[in-house]
């Protein structure tokens, strides 16, 4: 049974349909990227898998013995207020609440667990840091390490580079990569860039309102779509 | 000077004032780190108003006041909620339009029923006197209750706080810990207004916490620095007020603001040396 599996599942905001005819599945241990243009319905996506929005049509169903609180997940936007006080320790703690049960404190477990997160992702030394006066990056790691967090199994992010330079890029990427085959963690990106998507992933998924591509990454450097989107980037660019 | 405090104590409304004070004023601080944070301020200022109107039914009525206003607080407190978390209703404008029309329901109720007199102008601006014994048993029950609950639902409140979106995403029922927030804001505003009047008691919520958010940085941090600096404040504005015959509650206010330009100053100032 797959972690998560789609069958012909539509969403649509006040009677109007964004994504329809979505049929996939992510098996354990799986790297997908959701790709597509703005306004195609990823985020969408993202929400129903996270239960945070109801499929209109179709199934979703979360397998494998998948439960809601075990899915880490980082947003696209994350409206933390601008004055929030809150150290870096506390924002990746409060990932481990979902494992904490009816108990009401964090234990041994979630404390070692979010600083092998913290280490994992280099962040060690801010641990006492604002989260607020942290640049963007930065502030990207920590919400990862809070994702990592809240999960073993599976992890969810919504366009998780926007705002980072090339060589933090790069390194989220690898980050990415070893935590998907160093500990097994599934993996659910969206991104718009197609090039990297293909490099890193091993299913792809690529939307526009509907689900124009679903496959492995070999398959989809077959399809003309392929072809043409992670051909040239600059080409895909000024697509775009 | 020793010998005036001996003599502030010896009576008994001050005493009962003293206990019910400071647990009133630690709840609110601590409850009011979340509501300042989740830019839910004015919830209280309207809560505040929709008790003075359940106060003022209670006295028309004849029924102990406490045991209307809580529930009729409560419930507001869910209404509210409800509505600004509503996008498509203006949660501000729904909030200053139930705590005017609140307001003047209860003024409208009394006047017509027993004229204006005094006990209106000490619900609105605080009475010290207006406790008795068995007000003071329920406040102290209650703002135990609410400490315990804060205590141990903090590490959820806090997530709640802090990203609400990223809590429900996984697995956290966000909806059940903002109404427990709602819930315990309610009870807090009920008891602390009796001797903070209902225009002022909604101060013991904003004023802590945003002075010690000028200087501290984490959430535990705020928390606890919020909570020294209300009852700090509390006493400070009694003893001011039985040495002056001031207010009790204008002058815990007072106290409040002076302490919030301390810390802004401080504040202010570490800001300019780091550059
Ligand atoms: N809360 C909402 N109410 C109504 N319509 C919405 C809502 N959220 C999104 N939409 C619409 O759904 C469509 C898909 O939005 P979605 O956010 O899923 O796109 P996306 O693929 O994530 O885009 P981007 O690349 O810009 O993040 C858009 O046309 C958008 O207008
Ligand atoms: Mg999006």
């Amino acid at each position: 049974m797959s972690l998560i599996s789609c069958q012909d599942v539509t969403f649509s905001y006040e009677g109007r349909n964004v994504i329809t005819g979505l049929n996939f599945a992510v098996d354990k241990g799986d790297y997908l990227c959701i790709v597509g243009e703005n306004g195609s319905g990823k985020s969408t996506l993202i929400k129903g898998i996270l239960q945070l929005k109801a499929a209109n049509k179709g199934f979703l169903t979360l397998g494998d013995g998948l439960r809601l609180n075990e899915i880490g997940y980082l947003p696209q936007q994350t409206n933390v207020q601008k004055d929030f006080p809150a150290s870096v320790w506390e924002v990746v703690l409060s990932g481990c609440l979902n494992a904490l049960g009816y108990k009401p404190f964090f234990g041994k477990n979630e404390i070692t667990r979010a600083n092998e997160q913290m280490q994992t992702l280099h962040i060690s030394n801010l641990r006492n840091c604002c989260y607020r006066d942290l640049s963007g990056g930065q502030q990207q790691r920590v919400l990862l390490a809070r994702a990592l967090c809240a999960s073993h199994k599976l992890l969810v992010l919504d366009e998780p580079v926007t705002g980072l330079d090339p060589v933090v890029t790069m390194q989220f990427y690898h980050l990415l990569k070893e935590i998907n085959r160093a500990q097994g963690v599934s993996i659910i990106m969206v991104t718009h860039d197609i090039k990297e998507a293909v490099s890193q992933a091993d299913h792809i998924l690529h939307l526009h309102n509907k689900q124009l591509y679903f496959g492995s990454v070999s398959g989809y450097m077959n399809t003309a779509l392929g072809k043409f989107f992670s051909g040239g980037g600059q080409d895909a660019c000024n697509l775009r | 000077m020793l010998a005036i405090f001996v003599e502030m104590f010896s009576y008994d409304f001050i005493l009962r004032a003293l206990i019910v004070g400071v647990l009133v004023s630690l709840c609110s601080a601590l409850l009011g780190v979340s509501l300042v944070l989740k830019r839910y301020s004015m919830i209280g200022d309207g809560l505040s108003h929709v008790g003075f109107s359940a106060l003022a039914f209670a006295m028309v009525l004849n029924i102990a006041p406490l045991y209307v206003a809580i529930p009729v607080v409560v419930v507001a407190a869910f209404l509210l909620l409800r509505l600004s978390e509503n996008g498509k209703i203006r949660g501000d404008a729904a909030i200053a339009m139930i705590s005017s029309g609140a307001l003047a329901l209860g003024v409208f109720a009394i006047s017509i029923t027993k004229g204006m007199n005094v006990d209106m102008s000490s619900y609105m601006f605080g009475s010290i006197l207006a406790m008795d014994n068995s007000d003071v048993v329920l406040s102290i029950c209650l703002s135990i209750m609410v400490l315990c609950l804060f205590a141990i639902f903090y590490n959820r409140i806090f997530a709640v706080t802090f990203d609400e979106n990223f809590a429900r995403a996984t697995g956290i029922n966000a909806e059940r810990y903002n109404a427990l927030i709602a819930f315990l804001s309610a009870v807090t505003i009920v008891l602390g207004m009796r001797m903070m009047g209902a225009l002022l008691i909604s101060s013991l919520i904003v004023f802590p916490p945003l002075s010690s958010m000028q200087i501290f940085k984490t959430f535990r941090n705020v928390v606890l620095s919020s909570a020294l600096l209300s009852v700090g404040c509390f006493l400070l504005g009694l003893c001011v007020s039985y040495l002056w015959a001031t207010p009790t509650g204008a002058s815990v206010v007072m106290a409040n603001i002076l302490a919030f330009l301390f810390f802004y100053s401080i504040g202010f100032a570490r800001d300019r040396m780091k550059g």
